[in-house]
């Protein structure tokens, strides 16, 4: 059972990820599948039901807004693929 | 003693020595490297090791602190300043981490040595560490099969003796289900009880990191070190966590026991059924009252957890791009072009599949057919277990359906891959804790594979998890069987 709604290769656009005609075939099939077998969450009446959250119930965590030490430029820019002048190189985003 | 011994201490063995100075930390550390160079080369249980950091800890620690001199290996989901974080990643490429996690910062503040990053199914997706993206883990019992996962690293470390205890991350069994397949302990601490702060994110609602040992003794030394309030995650909960040592030792008479009935259903391998029954009856001899409850919805567990889990992976791993940290890919012609090849080239298939899954279940138009439905069952569940707890203490079960599988067995089919998480998923989806200890073993050609049976409890009753298992340990023999040697240990040179 196939579901006709999924297009794998235009969901993969909206995660920026691009895939192979292989990979995108595989993951289609994989998928039905798998989203087939979700369907059964449909034989649940959920009528009322709020959706779960936190197991033990909190709300309105707060901490002190006080500075404190943290990463200096240096350290931020350490990881960085590419870089200059302390900032990170991004690719052209205007033509 | 000989040095060579030591890496098959448990920790609270190690701790006697290193208080009585029969031995150093620097000893201790050395021996375990040893150890691991001898031996990991055949289990790929470890992605990197730092010898230098760890000695440089080992010279100054206080070794009566609680954890005080002790090893942990770490899985390589959890940050480690100064080390590589992979996630077994190809998109974090060469990514050294700026800071330590919470869990690492609370290890070190009680004298543990964070030591070596564990292999993983890439960011903790999948059931058998076949997902690393660097290279394939072995179950020590039998080096043809899986050691389950996705803390499959952590796991084979510890029952192979290349580490005293480690740290895993559990998102639907990946702490439980790999220790059950290595034959060690490993408990899934309550949503909230460990902060997450540090841990590279998979699924928020559902990720807790928690301890993979040789005994519950060490399961609840490794607790008492990490459990407790966090405030740069405000999801971890502020009250404060009991000893976890507190109650073990006290026998289980006035406890009760709930047997569900829906996990010991059809599809459990007769060899983990026999192995589990026992254990019931062994729990039952030793003080506790068995009865059979019922969590109804059971079978929508798998189905709820692969859509919420991806959901929130698709969200967690849009941040992977190219730009601060990890793998760029070279010569794009256009933003879009950069962060789609970029990805394409960074994560692996599985990761793929999940990322394409959890953005389906939110787009548009899908979003109260999926995610939203899936929340709602979820919470269906949840209800489940509240109404379980009201008539007993924690519930039993197997770990899994099966014993390790074998390297390959079952990597084609995604989705019987996950059908195999079924009995401990329903555990992340409600927030509660669980435990994996050694139950028996199986016997399957010529070799013997661990069972392990499962205990869950009430959110923040990780005391009486441990309680109850320890009970269930102290009677039996099988955490003292260890996995057959493979090399000899003359390596270490202290």
């Amino acid at each position: 059972m196939a579901d006709q709604d999924l297009d794998v290769s235009y969901v993969a656009k909206l995660a920026r990820l691009n895939l192979t005609g292989d990979e995108g075939r595989l993951f289609q099939e994989q998928l039905d599948e798998v989203l087939a077998y979700a369907k059964k969450l449909e034989e649940v009446d959920v009528t009322d039901i709020e959706a779960a959250a936190h197991a033990v119930p909190i709300f309105n965590v707060f901490r002190e807004d006080e500075p404190r030490a943290w990463f200096n430029a240096e350290e931020a820019l350490s990881n960085a693929p590419r870089q200059a002048n302390g900032l990170f190189i991004v690719p052209k985003v205007v033509e | 003693m000989t040095p060579a011994d030591l890496p098959a201490l448990t920790i609270a063995e190690l701790q006697t020595l290193l208080r009585q100075r029969q031995v150093s930390p620097a000893e201790v550390v050395n021996c375990l490297h040893a150890r691991i160079a001898d031996a990991d080369p055949t289990l790929g249980a470890y992605l990197s090791v730092d010898l230098e950091a760890a000695l440089r800890q080992a010279a100054s620690v206080d070794v009566e602190l609680p954890l005080g001199g002790v090893p942990i290996a770490i899985k390589d989901i959890i940050n480690i300043a100064g080390q590589p974080c992979t996630c077994a990643s190809g998109i974090l490429g060469s990514y050294r981490s700026p800071y330590d996690a919470t869990v690492i910062r609370k290890l070190r503040a009680a004298g543990a040595i964070p030591f070596g990053k564990t292999n993983m199914d890439e960011f903790a997706m999948g059931s058998s560490t076949e997902n690393s993206g660097v290279k394939i883990a072995r179950n020590p019992w039998d080096l043809a099969r899986v050691p389950g996962g996705s803390s499959g690293g952590s796991a084979a470390a510890v029952a192979a003796g290349e580490a005293y205890g480690a740290l895993g991350t559990d998102t639907g069994g990946s702490i439980r289900q790999p220790a059950g397949f290595c034959g060690v302990v490993g408990l899934k601490p309550s949503y909230g009880r460990v902060s997450r702060f540090g841990l590279v994110a998979f699924a928020s609602s559902l990720d807790q990191a928690g301890p993979l040992t040789r005994t519950v003794r060490d399961a609840a030394l490794i607790m008492n070190a990490i459990a407790g309030g966090d405030p740069q995650d405000s999801t971890c909960l502020d009250s404060p966590p009991p000893d976890y040592t507190a109650k073990l030792g006290r026998d289980l008479r006035g406890l009760k026991l709930g047997v569900p009935r829906e996990y010991m259903s059809d599809g459990i391998d007769p060899q983990v059924k026999v192995a589990v029954d026992a254990a019931i009856a062994q729990l039952h001899s030793l003080g506790a009252q068995i009865v059979e409850v019922s969590l109804p919805h059971t079978e929508y567990a798998v189905a709820v957890y692969y859509i919420v889990a991806t959901a929130e992976a698709s969200a967690n791993l849009a941040r992977f791009d190219g730009i601060r940290y990890g793998h760029r890919a070279e010569n794009s012609n256009s933003l879009l072009d950069h962060y789609g090849r970029t990805r394409a080239e960074g994560f692996g298939a599985e990761v793929k599949r999940r990322i394409i899954l959890g953005t389906y279940v939110l787009s548009s138009g899908y979003h109260d057919a999926y995610y939203l439905r899936a929340q709602k069952v979820r919470e269906l569940i949840r209800r489940d277990f509240t109404r379980a707890f009201e008539e007993v203490d924690a519930l039993i079960s197997p770990v899994s359906p099966s014993v390790a599988f074998r390297i390959g067995e079952r990597s084609a089919d995604p989705l019987q891959m996950y059908l195999a998480d079924i009995f401990t998923i329903a555990a992340n989806l409600a927030g509660i804790c669980g435990i994996s200890i050694p139950c028996g073993f199986a016997a399957l050609d010529d070799v013997r594979l661990p069972i392990g049976l499962q205990l869950l409890g009430r959110p923040l009753d990780e005391a009486r998890l441990l309680q109850i298992a320890h009970a269930y340990e102290q009677s039996t023999t099988w955490h003292q069987q260890r996995p057959p040697a493979r090399k000899s240990h003359e390596a270490c040179a202290a």
